[in-house]
Protein backbone atom coordinates (compact mmCIF):
# COMPACT_ATOMS: atom_id res chain seq x y z
CA UNK A 1 0.00 0.00 0.00
CA UNK A 2 1.80 3.23 -1.03
CA UNK A 3 -1.10 5.91 0.74
CA UNK A 4 -1.51 5.37 4.23
CA UNK A 5 -5.05 5.60 5.95
CA UNK A 6 -3.75 8.72 7.52
CA UNK A 7 -2.40 9.76 4.01
CA UNK A 8 -5.89 9.57 2.86
CA UNK A 9 -7.82 11.35 5.62
CA UNK A 10 -5.48 14.02 5.16
CA UNK A 11 -5.95 14.39 1.24
CA UNK A 12 -9.71 14.07 1.95
CA UNK A 13 -9.24 17.06 4.44
CA UNK A 14 -7.62 19.23 1.76
CA UNK A 15 -9.96 18.61 -0.37
CA UNK A 16 -13.19 19.31 1.91
CA UNK A 17 -14.13 15.73 1.50
CA UNK A 18 -15.84 13.43 4.11
CA UNK A 19 -15.45 10.13 3.28
CA UNK A 20 -17.45 7.17 5.71
CA UNK A 21 -15.54 4.69 8.03
CA UNK A 22 -16.63 1.89 5.53
CA UNK A 23 -15.74 3.96 2.88
CA UNK A 24 -12.38 4.89 4.12
CA UNK A 25 -10.66 1.22 3.12
CA UNK A 26 -12.33 1.39 -0.03
CA UNK A 27 -10.35 4.66 -1.11
CA UNK A 28 -6.87 3.53 0.60
CA UNK A 29 -6.85 0.57 -1.95
CA UNK A 30 -7.73 2.73 -4.86
CA UNK A 31 -5.97 5.61 -4.20
CA UNK A 32 -2.37 3.55 -3.65
CA UNK A 33 -3.33 1.68 -6.89
CA UNK A 34 -3.91 4.81 -8.67
CA UNK A 35 -0.62 6.00 -7.39
CA UNK A 36 1.49 3.07 -8.32
CA UNK A 37 0.14 3.00 -11.89
CA UNK A 38 0.87 6.98 -12.52
CA UNK A 39 4.54 5.90 -10.32
CA UNK A 40 5.50 4.69 -14.24
CA UNK A 41 6.02 8.27 -14.99
CA UNK A 42 9.33 8.45 -12.63
CA UNK A 43 10.89 6.36 -15.23
CA UNK A 44 10.63 8.68 -17.94
CA UNK A 45 13.56 10.64 -18.83
CA UNK A 46 12.22 14.07 -18.66
CA UNK A 47 15.33 15.92 -18.41
CA UNK A 48 15.78 19.71 -19.94
CA UNK A 49 11.66 18.58 -20.70
CA UNK A 50 9.97 22.17 -20.34
CA UNK A 51 6.89 21.23 -18.62
CA UNK A 52 3.73 21.73 -20.82
CA UNK A 53 0.27 23.27 -19.42
CA UNK A 54 -1.53 23.72 -22.19
CA UNK A 55 -1.82 22.00 -25.57
CA UNK A 56 -1.91 24.83 -27.89
CA UNK A 57 1.75 26.36 -27.43
CA UNK A 58 2.06 30.82 -27.80
CA UNK A 59 -1.42 31.13 -27.16
CA UNK A 60 -1.45 34.03 -24.94
CA UNK A 61 -4.13 35.34 -22.34
CA UNK A 62 -6.35 37.86 -24.63
CA UNK A 63 -7.56 41.02 -22.86
CA UNK A 64 -10.52 43.16 -23.01
CA UNK A 65 -11.38 46.54 -22.64
CA UNK A 66 -12.92 47.40 -18.81
CA UNK A 67 -16.31 47.93 -19.58
CA UNK A 68 -19.17 46.27 -18.57
CA UNK A 69 -20.44 43.50 -20.38
CA UNK A 70 -23.44 41.61 -18.11
CA UNK A 71 -26.14 43.11 -16.62
CA UNK A 72 -27.34 42.08 -13.05
CA UNK A 73 -28.72 38.70 -12.81
CA UNK A 74 -28.04 38.00 -8.95
CA UNK A 75 -31.92 36.96 -8.64
CA UNK A 76 -31.55 34.40 -11.49
CA UNK A 77 -28.42 33.21 -10.48
CA UNK A 78 -29.39 32.79 -6.86
CA UNK A 79 -32.07 30.67 -7.12
CA UNK A 80 -29.77 28.10 -7.78
CA UNK A 81 -28.65 28.67 -4.09
CA UNK A 82 -29.71 26.46 -0.57
CA UNK A 83 -29.96 29.35 1.09
CA UNK A 84 -30.23 33.17 0.53
CA UNK A 85 -31.47 36.08 2.41
CA UNK A 86 -32.03 39.65 1.47
CA UNK A 87 -29.92 38.75 -1.84
CA UNK A 88 -27.23 37.48 0.90
CA UNK A 89 -25.89 34.03 0.65
CA UNK A 90 -26.39 32.35 3.88
CA UNK A 91 -23.94 29.95 5.70
CA UNK A 92 -23.59 28.38 9.16
CA UNK A 93 -22.01 31.32 11.72
CA UNK A 94 -18.41 31.66 11.44
CA UNK A 95 -17.84 34.59 13.78
CA UNK A 96 -19.25 33.90 17.72
CA UNK B 1 -37.70 8.76 -41.36
CA UNK B 2 -35.24 8.00 -38.16
CA UNK B 3 -32.91 6.45 -40.69
CA UNK B 4 -32.37 9.10 -42.76
CA UNK B 5 -29.37 11.58 -42.63
CA UNK B 6 -29.08 15.04 -41.40
CA UNK B 7 -29.10 16.51 -44.91
CA UNK B 8 -31.92 14.06 -46.60
CA UNK B 9 -34.24 15.67 -43.27
CA UNK B 10 -33.12 18.75 -44.29
CA UNK B 11 -34.18 18.43 -47.88
CA UNK B 12 -37.53 16.96 -46.71
CA UNK B 13 -38.02 20.09 -44.17
CA UNK B 14 -36.88 22.08 -47.27
CA UNK B 15 -39.24 20.96 -49.42
CA UNK B 16 -42.00 20.97 -46.95
CA UNK B 17 -42.25 17.08 -47.61
CA UNK B 18 -42.26 16.93 -43.69
CA UNK B 19 -42.31 19.65 -40.61
CA UNK B 20 -40.31 19.85 -37.90
CA UNK B 21 -42.96 19.21 -35.27
CA UNK B 22 -43.60 15.77 -37.05
CA UNK B 23 -40.03 15.23 -36.97
CA UNK B 24 -39.75 16.15 -33.14
CA UNK B 25 -42.98 14.00 -32.47
CA UNK B 26 -41.35 10.81 -34.21
CA UNK B 27 -37.94 11.01 -32.05
CA UNK B 28 -39.73 12.19 -28.80
CA UNK B 29 -42.11 9.11 -29.62
CA UNK B 30 -39.12 7.05 -30.08
CA UNK B 31 -37.79 8.10 -26.66
CA UNK B 32 -40.42 7.18 -24.96
CA UNK B 33 -41.11 3.73 -26.06
CA UNK B 34 -37.49 2.75 -26.33
CA UNK B 35 -35.58 4.78 -24.03
CA UNK B 36 -36.70 3.14 -20.64
CA UNK B 37 -34.74 -0.12 -21.64
CA UNK B 38 -31.62 2.10 -21.99
CA UNK B 39 -31.40 5.34 -19.54
CA UNK B 40 -29.73 7.44 -22.14
CA UNK B 41 -31.98 10.38 -20.92
CA UNK B 42 -31.76 12.59 -17.95
CA UNK B 43 -34.30 15.26 -19.10
CA UNK B 44 -36.86 15.13 -21.58
CA UNK B 45 -37.97 18.73 -22.88
CA UNK B 46 -40.58 17.61 -25.16
CA UNK B 47 -42.49 20.69 -24.18
CA UNK B 48 -40.30 23.42 -25.09
CA UNK B 49 -39.25 20.71 -28.59
CA UNK B 50 -42.53 21.08 -29.93
CA UNK B 51 -42.78 24.78 -29.09
CA UNK B 52 -39.12 25.50 -30.64
CA UNK B 53 -39.97 23.44 -33.65
CA UNK B 54 -42.90 25.02 -34.67
CA UNK B 55 -41.24 27.69 -34.38
CA UNK B 56 -38.41 26.49 -36.91
CA UNK B 57 -41.36 25.62 -39.40
CA UNK B 58 -42.62 29.04 -39.38
CA UNK B 59 -39.24 30.00 -40.39
CA UNK B 60 -38.80 27.36 -43.07
CA UNK B 61 -42.20 28.57 -44.01
CA UNK B 62 -40.90 31.76 -44.66
CA UNK B 63 -38.54 30.82 -47.06
CA UNK B 64 -35.57 30.65 -44.58
CA UNK B 65 -33.47 27.28 -45.33
CA UNK B 66 -30.33 25.93 -42.99
CA UNK B 67 -28.73 22.52 -42.48
CA UNK B 68 -29.99 21.93 -39.36
CA UNK B 69 -32.77 24.17 -39.49
CA UNK B 70 -36.00 21.72 -37.46
CA UNK B 71 -33.47 19.09 -37.23
CA UNK B 72 -33.74 17.52 -32.99
CA UNK B 73 -30.72 17.11 -31.50
CA UNK B 74 -30.02 16.08 -28.06
CA UNK B 75 -27.58 17.72 -25.74
CA UNK B 76 -25.33 15.67 -23.37
CA UNK B 77 -26.15 16.99 -19.82
CA UNK B 78 -22.73 18.56 -19.30
CA UNK B 79 -23.57 21.74 -21.71
CA UNK B 80 -25.77 24.29 -19.49
CA UNK B 81 -28.95 24.68 -20.82
CA UNK B 82 -31.29 28.16 -19.78
CA UNK B 83 -34.04 27.27 -17.70
CA UNK B 84 -33.56 23.30 -17.97
CA UNK B 85 -31.90 21.09 -15.22
CA UNK B 86 -28.18 20.70 -16.01
CA UNK B 87 -27.22 17.88 -13.44
CA UNK B 88 -23.99 16.71 -15.35
CA UNK B 89 -24.84 13.21 -13.95
CA UNK B 90 -24.37 14.08 -10.33
CA UNK B 91 -26.63 14.44 -7.13
CA UNK B 92 -24.41 17.44 -6.50
CA UNK B 93 -26.36 19.50 -9.67
CA UNK B 94 -29.53 17.12 -9.30
CA UNK B 95 -31.27 20.25 -8.38
CA UNK B 96 -29.38 22.66 -10.73
CA UNK B 97 -31.62 25.37 -13.55
CA UNK B 98 -28.77 26.41 -15.47
CA UNK B 99 -29.08 30.58 -15.54
CA UNK B 100 -27.79 30.39 -19.48
CA UNK B 101 -27.19 28.51 -22.38
CA UNK B 102 -23.31 27.32 -23.10
CA UNK B 103 -21.99 28.58 -26.87
CA UNK B 104 -22.65 25.31 -27.93
CA UNK B 105 -26.45 25.49 -26.98
CA UNK B 106 -26.51 28.79 -28.11
CA UNK B 107 -25.22 28.41 -31.55
CA UNK B 108 -27.44 25.18 -32.54
CA UNK B 109 -30.27 27.32 -30.96
CA UNK B 110 -29.68 29.89 -33.70
CA UNK B 111 -29.34 27.25 -36.04
CA UNK B 112 -32.80 26.37 -35.62
CA UNK B 113 -32.04 22.82 -34.16
CA UNK B 114 -35.13 21.25 -31.57
CA UNK B 115 -33.71 20.01 -28.50
CA UNK B 116 -35.39 16.74 -27.63
CA UNK B 117 -33.96 16.88 -24.10
CA UNK B 118 -30.48 16.16 -21.86
CA UNK B 119 -28.50 12.93 -22.12
CA UNK B 120 -27.35 10.38 -19.72
CA UNK B 121 -23.24 10.83 -18.55
CA UNK B 122 -20.56 9.47 -16.35
CA UNK B 123 -20.71 12.31 -13.15
CA UNK B 124 -19.04 15.29 -14.41
CA UNK B 125 -17.57 13.35 -17.49
CA UNK B 126 -15.45 11.24 -15.41
CA UNK B 127 -15.62 7.69 -16.36
CA UNK B 128 -15.36 5.46 -19.44
CA UNK B 129 -18.52 3.29 -19.03
CA UNK B 130 -21.55 5.66 -18.14
CA UNK B 131 -21.69 3.31 -14.75
CA UNK B 132 -20.66 6.29 -13.01
CA UNK B 133 -23.87 8.84 -13.17
CA UNK B 134 -26.09 9.50 -10.44
CA UNK B 135 -28.94 8.54 -12.51
CA UNK B 136 -27.40 4.92 -13.34
CA UNK B 137 -25.80 3.18 -16.63
CA UNK B 138 -26.75 3.72 -19.65
CA UNK B 139 -27.23 0.37 -21.56
CA UNK B 140 -25.31 -0.33 -24.97
CA UNK B 141 -28.00 -0.96 -27.42
CA UNK B 142 -25.89 -3.65 -29.27
CA UNK B 143 -26.87 -5.63 -26.17
CA UNK B 144 -27.87 -4.32 -23.09
CA UNK B 145 -25.79 -5.67 -20.54
CA UNK B 146 -22.99 -4.36 -22.11
CA UNK B 147 -21.70 -0.48 -20.96
CA UNK B 148 -22.16 2.18 -24.06
CA UNK B 149 -19.03 3.38 -23.21
CA UNK B 150 -18.35 6.94 -21.64
CA UNK B 151 -18.31 9.32 -20.65
CA UNK B 152 -21.00 10.69 -23.24
CA UNK B 153 -22.39 7.31 -23.06
CA UNK B 154 -25.92 8.65 -22.99
CA UNK B 155 -26.05 10.85 -26.23
CA UNK B 156 -23.96 7.91 -28.07
CA UNK B 157 -26.53 5.31 -27.15
CA UNK B 158 -29.25 7.34 -28.04
CA UNK B 159 -27.60 8.36 -31.81
CA UNK B 160 -27.24 4.82 -32.11
CA UNK B 161 -30.87 3.75 -31.30
CA UNK B 162 -32.06 6.28 -33.90
CA UNK B 163 -33.71 8.42 -30.50
CA UNK B 164 -32.03 11.78 -32.18
CA UNK B 165 -30.21 12.19 -35.77
CA UNK B 166 -27.56 13.60 -33.61
CA UNK B 167 -26.27 14.73 -30.24
CA UNK B 168 -23.48 16.40 -28.45
CA UNK B 169 -20.71 15.15 -26.56
CA UNK B 170 -17.41 16.43 -24.42
CA UNK B 171 -14.40 14.11 -25.07
CA UNK B 172 -11.47 14.97 -22.14
CA UNK B 173 -9.84 11.73 -22.67
CA UNK B 174 -12.10 9.62 -25.25
CA UNK B 175 -15.14 11.05 -23.92
CA UNK B 176 -16.57 11.18 -27.47
CA UNK B 177 -14.62 8.84 -29.37
CA UNK B 178 -14.90 5.48 -27.11
CA UNK B 179 -18.86 5.46 -26.68
CA UNK B 180 -19.33 5.89 -30.40
CA UNK B 181 -16.95 3.17 -31.71
CA UNK B 182 -19.05 1.26 -28.67
CA UNK B 183 -22.36 1.76 -30.11
CA UNK B 184 -21.34 2.29 -33.87
CA UNK B 185 -21.55 5.78 -34.46
CA UNK B 186 -19.40 8.57 -35.72
CA UNK B 187 -17.43 10.76 -33.01
CA UNK B 188 -15.49 13.51 -33.32
CA UNK B 189 -13.54 15.40 -31.08
CA UNK B 190 -12.07 18.57 -32.44
CA UNK B 191 -8.91 20.53 -31.87
CA UNK B 192 -8.75 22.34 -28.67
CA UNK B 193 -9.97 25.41 -28.84
CA UNK B 194 -11.93 24.81 -31.96
CA UNK B 195 -15.11 24.91 -30.17
CA UNK B 196 -16.15 27.01 -27.10
CA UNK B 197 -16.21 25.21 -23.75
CA UNK B 198 -17.88 28.87 -22.56
CA UNK B 199 -21.14 26.60 -20.25
CA UNK B 200 -19.86 23.24 -20.86
CA UNK B 201 -19.57 22.14 -17.12
CA UNK B 202 -15.11 22.02 -16.51
CA UNK B 203 -13.63 18.67 -15.68
CA UNK B 204 -10.18 19.60 -17.37
CA UNK B 205 -9.76 22.54 -18.35
CA UNK B 206 -6.91 22.10 -20.69
CA UNK B 207 -7.69 18.44 -22.34
CA UNK B 208 -11.62 19.53 -22.21
CA UNK B 209 -13.48 19.86 -25.58
CA UNK B 210 -16.69 19.69 -27.25
CA UNK B 211 -18.23 17.42 -30.23
CA UNK B 212 -19.99 15.49 -31.89
CA UNK B 213 -22.18 12.36 -32.06
CA UNK B 214 -23.59 11.64 -35.65
CA UNK B 215 -24.74 8.41 -37.53
CA UNK B 216 -22.11 9.86 -40.30
CA UNK B 217 -19.12 11.72 -40.92
CA UNK B 218 -21.20 14.15 -43.38
CA UNK B 219 -23.52 14.55 -40.80
CA UNK B 220 -21.07 16.25 -38.43
CA UNK B 221 -19.40 17.96 -40.84
CA UNK B 222 -22.70 20.15 -40.71
CA UNK B 223 -22.95 20.03 -36.87
CA UNK B 224 -19.01 20.86 -36.22
CA UNK B 225 -20.14 23.75 -39.29
CA UNK B 226 -22.55 25.49 -36.71
CA UNK B 227 -20.33 24.41 -33.21
CA UNK B 228 -17.32 25.91 -34.65
CA UNK B 229 -15.57 29.19 -33.99
CA UNK B 230 -14.27 31.49 -31.63
CA UNK B 231 -16.18 32.91 -28.94
CA UNK B 232 -14.79 35.41 -26.97
CA UNK B 233 -16.30 34.05 -23.70
CA UNK B 234 -14.14 31.23 -23.67
CA UNK B 235 -10.36 32.51 -22.92
CA UNK B 236 -9.36 29.30 -24.72
CA UNK B 237 -11.07 29.62 -27.73
CA UNK B 238 -8.97 30.26 -30.93
CA UNK B 239 -9.75 32.87 -33.83
CA UNK B 240 -8.81 30.78 -36.99
CA UNK B 241 -10.96 30.85 -39.50
CA UNK B 242 -13.56 28.17 -39.90
CA UNK B 243 -13.11 26.21 -43.31
CA UNK B 244 -16.43 24.87 -45.08
CA UNK B 245 -16.59 21.26 -43.41
CA UNK B 246 -19.28 20.06 -45.77
CA UNK B 247 -17.59 21.26 -48.97
CA UNK B 248 -14.25 19.61 -48.03
CA UNK B 249 -16.10 15.83 -47.77
CA UNK B 250 -15.54 15.64 -51.71
CA UNK B 251 -11.55 15.51 -51.86
CA UNK B 252 -10.12 12.68 -53.45
CA UNK B 253 -7.75 11.06 -51.29
CA UNK B 254 -4.92 10.44 -53.65
CA UNK B 255 -1.69 10.81 -52.08
CA UNK B 256 -2.93 11.45 -48.99
CA UNK B 257 -0.50 9.73 -46.09
CA UNK B 258 -1.57 8.14 -43.21
CA UNK B 259 0.32 6.86 -41.03
CA UNK B 260 0.10 3.66 -38.66
CA UNK B 261 1.02 3.94 -35.62
CA UNK B 262 3.08 1.22 -34.58
CA UNK B 263 2.40 1.53 -30.80
CA UNK B 264 -1.32 1.26 -31.25
CA UNK B 265 -0.86 -2.11 -33.20
CA UNK B 266 1.18 -3.54 -31.05
CA UNK B 267 -0.08 -6.37 -29.38
CA UNK B 268 -3.95 -5.43 -30.47
CA UNK B 269 -6.15 -8.56 -30.25
CA UNK B 270 -6.55 -10.21 -33.70
CA UNK B 271 -10.07 -9.68 -34.69
CA UNK B 272 -9.55 -6.36 -33.99
CA UNK B 273 -6.53 -6.08 -36.05
CA UNK B 274 -8.04 -8.22 -38.98
CA UNK B 275 -10.96 -5.38 -38.88
CA UNK B 276 -7.93 -2.69 -39.54
CA UNK B 277 -6.23 -4.51 -42.06
CA UNK B 278 -10.02 -4.42 -43.55
CA UNK B 279 -9.69 -0.85 -43.58
CA UNK B 280 -6.66 0.13 -44.40
CA UNK B 281 -7.08 -1.50 -47.76
CA UNK B 282 -9.66 0.50 -48.19
CA UNK B 283 -8.06 3.55 -47.77
CA UNK B 284 -5.25 1.89 -50.23
CA UNK B 285 -7.85 1.32 -52.54
CA UNK B 286 -8.95 4.64 -52.16
CA UNK B 287 -5.29 6.10 -53.47
CA UNK B 288 -4.11 6.45 -49.95
CA UNK B 289 -0.51 5.81 -49.09
CA UNK B 290 -0.13 4.07 -45.94
CA UNK B 291 3.57 4.37 -43.87
CA UNK B 292 5.00 2.72 -41.05
CA UNK B 293 5.10 5.86 -37.75
CA UNK B 294 6.13 5.42 -33.95
CA UNK B 295 4.95 7.54 -30.72
CA UNK B 296 7.49 6.57 -28.88
CA UNK B 297 6.20 7.87 -25.81
CA UNK B 298 3.19 6.83 -26.07
CA UNK B 299 3.22 4.11 -23.24
CA UNK B 300 3.45 7.24 -20.86
CA UNK B 301 -0.02 8.80 -22.02
CA UNK B 302 -2.96 6.83 -19.67
CA UNK B 303 -0.03 7.53 -16.16
CA UNK B 304 -0.01 10.97 -17.58
CA UNK B 305 -3.26 11.53 -18.21
CA UNK B 306 -4.07 10.09 -14.76
CA UNK B 307 -1.78 13.01 -12.96
CA UNK B 308 -2.75 15.83 -15.10
CA UNK B 309 -7.36 15.46 -15.35
CA UNK B 310 -7.49 14.32 -11.63
CA UNK B 311 -5.22 17.76 -11.02
CA UNK B 312 -7.35 19.96 -13.06
CA UNK B 313 -10.18 18.13 -11.76
CA UNK B 314 -9.55 18.86 -8.50
CA UNK B 315 -9.48 22.22 -8.81
CA UNK B 316 -12.28 23.04 -10.85
CA UNK B 317 -14.77 20.92 -8.84
CA UNK B 318 -13.50 23.14 -5.43
CA UNK B 319 -16.26 25.74 -6.65
CA UNK B 320 -18.95 22.50 -5.62
CA UNK B 321 -19.28 24.35 -1.99
CA UNK B 322 -22.62 23.79 -1.02
CA UNK B 323 -23.20 27.29 -0.75
CA UNK B 324 -24.39 28.99 -4.02
CA UNK B 325 -25.58 26.45 -5.77
CA UNK B 326 -25.82 22.52 -6.00
CA UNK B 327 -26.99 20.16 -2.83
CA UNK B 328 -25.80 21.11 0.62
CA UNK B 329 -26.21 18.62 3.70
CA UNK B 330 -28.70 18.93 6.14
CA UNK B 331 -27.49 20.50 9.65
CA UNK B 332 -24.50 21.56 8.75
CA UNK B 333 -22.86 22.32 12.68
CA UNK B 334 -20.19 24.89 11.21
CA UNK B 335 -18.85 25.46 7.67
CA UNK B 336 -16.12 23.12 7.61
CA UNK B 337 -18.82 20.28 7.95
CA UNK B 338 -20.81 22.12 5.73
CA UNK B 339 -18.18 22.03 2.71
CA UNK B 340 -17.14 18.40 3.57
CA UNK B 341 -20.34 16.70 3.79
CA UNK B 342 -22.15 18.43 1.38
CA UNK B 343 -19.31 17.45 -0.85
CA UNK B 344 -19.01 13.96 0.08
CA UNK B 345 -22.48 13.51 -0.37
CA UNK B 346 -22.61 14.97 -2.96
CA UNK B 347 -20.48 13.45 -5.45
CA UNK B 348 -20.33 9.81 -6.00
CA UNK B 349 -17.36 7.43 -5.52
CA UNK B 350 -15.04 7.79 -8.99
CA UNK B 351 -15.68 12.12 -8.59
CA UNK B 352 -14.13 11.86 -5.18
CA UNK B 353 -11.61 9.59 -6.07
CA UNK B 354 -10.33 11.97 -9.23
CA UNK B 355 -10.50 14.96 -6.79
CA UNK B 356 -8.13 13.25 -4.15
CA UNK B 357 -5.65 11.76 -6.71
CA UNK B 358 -5.71 15.13 -7.88
CA UNK B 359 -5.42 16.76 -4.39
CA UNK B 360 -2.40 14.53 -3.52
CA UNK B 361 -0.56 15.28 -6.61
CA UNK B 362 -0.76 18.92 -6.35
CA UNK B 363 -0.05 18.69 -2.43
CA UNK B 364 3.51 20.01 -1.14
CA UNK B 365 6.15 17.47 -1.62
CA UNK B 366 4.68 15.23 -4.50
CA UNK B 367 3.67 18.60 -7.02
CA UNK B 368 7.59 18.10 -8.61
CA UNK B 369 7.31 14.37 -8.82
CA UNK B 370 4.01 13.80 -10.16
CA UNK B 371 1.86 16.87 -11.76
CA UNK B 372 5.39 18.78 -12.73
CA UNK B 373 6.57 15.40 -14.27
CA UNK B 374 3.63 14.64 -15.83
CA UNK B 375 3.31 18.37 -18.14
CA UNK B 376 6.69 16.98 -19.32
CA UNK B 377 5.35 13.76 -20.25
CA UNK B 378 3.13 15.70 -21.87
CA UNK B 379 4.88 17.51 -24.05
CA UNK B 380 7.47 14.24 -24.87
CA UNK B 381 4.00 12.67 -26.34
CA UNK B 382 2.95 16.20 -27.85
CA UNK B 383 6.21 16.27 -29.63
CA UNK B 384 6.16 12.63 -31.34
CA UNK B 385 2.92 13.37 -33.02
CA UNK B 386 4.46 16.56 -34.28
CA UNK B 387 6.79 14.62 -35.81
CA UNK B 388 4.82 12.34 -36.91
CA UNK B 389 2.67 14.82 -38.75
CA UNK B 390 5.62 15.80 -40.63
CA UNK B 391 5.86 12.74 -42.31
CA UNK B 392 1.93 11.99 -42.57
CA UNK B 393 -1.22 14.01 -43.12
CA UNK B 394 -3.34 11.55 -40.37
CA UNK B 395 -2.67 9.13 -38.25
CA UNK B 396 -4.66 5.62 -37.45
CA UNK B 397 -5.38 3.35 -35.15
CA UNK B 398 -8.04 1.26 -33.06
CA UNK B 399 -10.25 3.50 -31.51
CA UNK B 400 -10.72 1.03 -28.27
CA UNK B 401 -8.96 -2.44 -27.30
CA UNK B 402 -11.72 -4.31 -26.91
CA UNK B 403 -15.93 -4.09 -28.27
CA UNK B 404 -18.21 -2.92 -25.38
CA UNK B 405 -17.86 -4.43 -21.61
CA UNK B 406 -20.08 -5.83 -19.46
CA UNK B 407 -21.49 -3.76 -16.80
CA UNK B 408 -20.38 -3.90 -13.85
CA UNK B 409 -16.64 -5.67 -15.00
CA UNK B 410 -14.69 -3.28 -14.58
CA UNK B 411 -16.13 -1.33 -11.46
CA UNK B 412 -14.12 -2.05 -8.72
CA UNK B 413 -10.64 -1.81 -10.95
CA UNK B 414 -10.30 1.72 -11.11
CA UNK B 415 -6.82 1.24 -12.96
CA UNK B 416 -8.40 -1.45 -15.75
CA UNK B 417 -11.39 1.07 -16.07
CA UNK B 418 -8.38 3.63 -16.71
CA UNK B 419 -6.60 1.68 -19.02
CA UNK B 420 -9.16 1.64 -21.56
CA UNK B 421 -8.81 4.84 -22.74
CA UNK B 422 -5.28 3.90 -24.34
CA UNK B 423 -5.99 4.81 -27.91
CA UNK B 424 -7.40 7.77 -27.01
CA UNK B 425 -5.84 9.79 -24.58
CA UNK B 426 -2.88 10.87 -26.43
CA UNK B 427 -4.83 13.12 -28.81
CA UNK B 428 -6.29 15.32 -25.69
CA UNK B 429 -2.72 15.50 -24.48
CA UNK B 430 -1.60 17.06 -27.48
CA UNK B 431 -4.80 18.57 -28.51
CA UNK B 432 -5.62 17.30 -31.42
CA UNK B 433 -8.79 16.52 -33.70
CA UNK B 434 -9.94 12.32 -33.69
CA UNK B 435 -12.34 10.91 -34.85
CA UNK B 436 -13.82 7.10 -34.34
CA UNK B 437 -16.20 5.62 -36.94
CA UNK B 438 -17.63 2.02 -37.16
CA UNK B 439 -15.17 -0.57 -39.04
CA UNK B 440 -16.86 -3.57 -38.18
CA UNK B 441 -18.16 -6.15 -35.67
CA UNK B 442 -16.71 -8.30 -33.17
CA UNK B 443 -19.30 -10.73 -31.09
CA UNK B 444 -21.72 -8.87 -33.04
CA UNK B 445 -20.75 -5.85 -31.46
CA UNK B 446 -19.43 -2.60 -32.97
CA UNK B 447 -15.67 -1.26 -33.21
CA UNK B 448 -14.59 2.06 -34.60
CA UNK B 449 -11.50 3.24 -36.37
CA UNK B 450 -9.61 6.08 -35.26
CA UNK B 451 -8.17 8.87 -37.41
CA UNK B 452 -6.22 11.64 -35.69
CA UNK B 453 -4.87 14.96 -37.39
CA UNK B 454 -2.95 17.71 -36.62
CA UNK B 455 -4.49 20.90 -35.21
CA UNK B 456 -7.41 22.13 -37.09
CA UNK B 457 -7.07 19.34 -39.66
CA UNK B 458 -10.99 18.68 -38.87
CA UNK B 459 -11.96 18.85 -42.79
CA UNK B 460 -9.18 16.72 -43.78
CA UNK B 461 -10.19 13.98 -40.89
CA UNK B 462 -13.79 14.52 -41.56
CA UNK B 463 -13.64 14.26 -45.43
CA UNK B 464 -11.04 10.95 -44.99
CA UNK B 465 -13.85 9.21 -42.87
CA UNK B 466 -16.49 10.36 -45.63
CA UNK B 467 -14.14 8.55 -48.20
CA UNK B 468 -14.31 5.68 -45.99
CA UNK B 469 -17.91 5.67 -45.59
CA UNK B 470 -18.65 5.91 -48.93
CA UNK B 471 -16.76 2.99 -49.47
CA UNK B 472 -18.55 1.30 -46.83
CA UNK B 473 -21.76 0.22 -44.98
CA UNK B 474 -20.48 0.00 -41.81
CA UNK B 475 -21.99 3.26 -40.12
CA UNK B 476 -25.83 2.20 -41.63
CA UNK B 477 -25.73 -0.65 -39.58
CA UNK B 478 -28.70 -0.69 -36.83
CA UNK B 479 -29.07 -2.14 -33.43
CA UNK B 480 -31.35 -4.80 -33.36
CA UNK B 481 -35.13 -3.24 -31.89
CA UNK B 482 -33.97 0.00 -32.88
CA UNK B 483 -34.06 -0.24 -37.13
Amino acid sequence: MSLTRQDVEKIAHLARLSITAQEMPVYVNSLSSIVDFVDELSRADTEGVLPMAHPLDGQHQRLRADVVSESDNHEKYQHNAPAVTAGLYVVPRVIE
Amino acid sequence: MHNLFIGELADRLAKRQISSVELTQHFLGRIERLNPALNAMITLTAKQALADAAAADARLSAGERGPLLGIPLIHKDIFCTDGVRTSCGSRMLDNFVAPYDATVVARLKAAGTVMLGKSNMDEFAMGSSNETSYYGPVKNPWDTAKVPGGSSGGSAAATAARLTPFATGTDTGGSIRQPAALTGVTGLKPTYGRVSRYGMIAFASSLDQAGVFARSAGDAAAVLQVMAGFDPRDSTSVDVPVPDYSKALGQPLKGMKIGLLREFFEGLEPRNAALLEDALNIYTGLGAETLQVSLPHLPLSVPTYYVVAPAECSSNLSRFDGVRYGYRCENPKDLMDLYKRSRGEGFGAEVKRRIMTGTYVLSAGYFDAYYLKAQKARRLITDDFRAAFDKVDLVIGPTTPTPAFDIGAKMDDPVLMYLNDIYTIGANLAGLPGVSVPCGFVEGLPMGLQLIGPHFAEAKLLNAAHQYQQATDWHTHAPRGYT
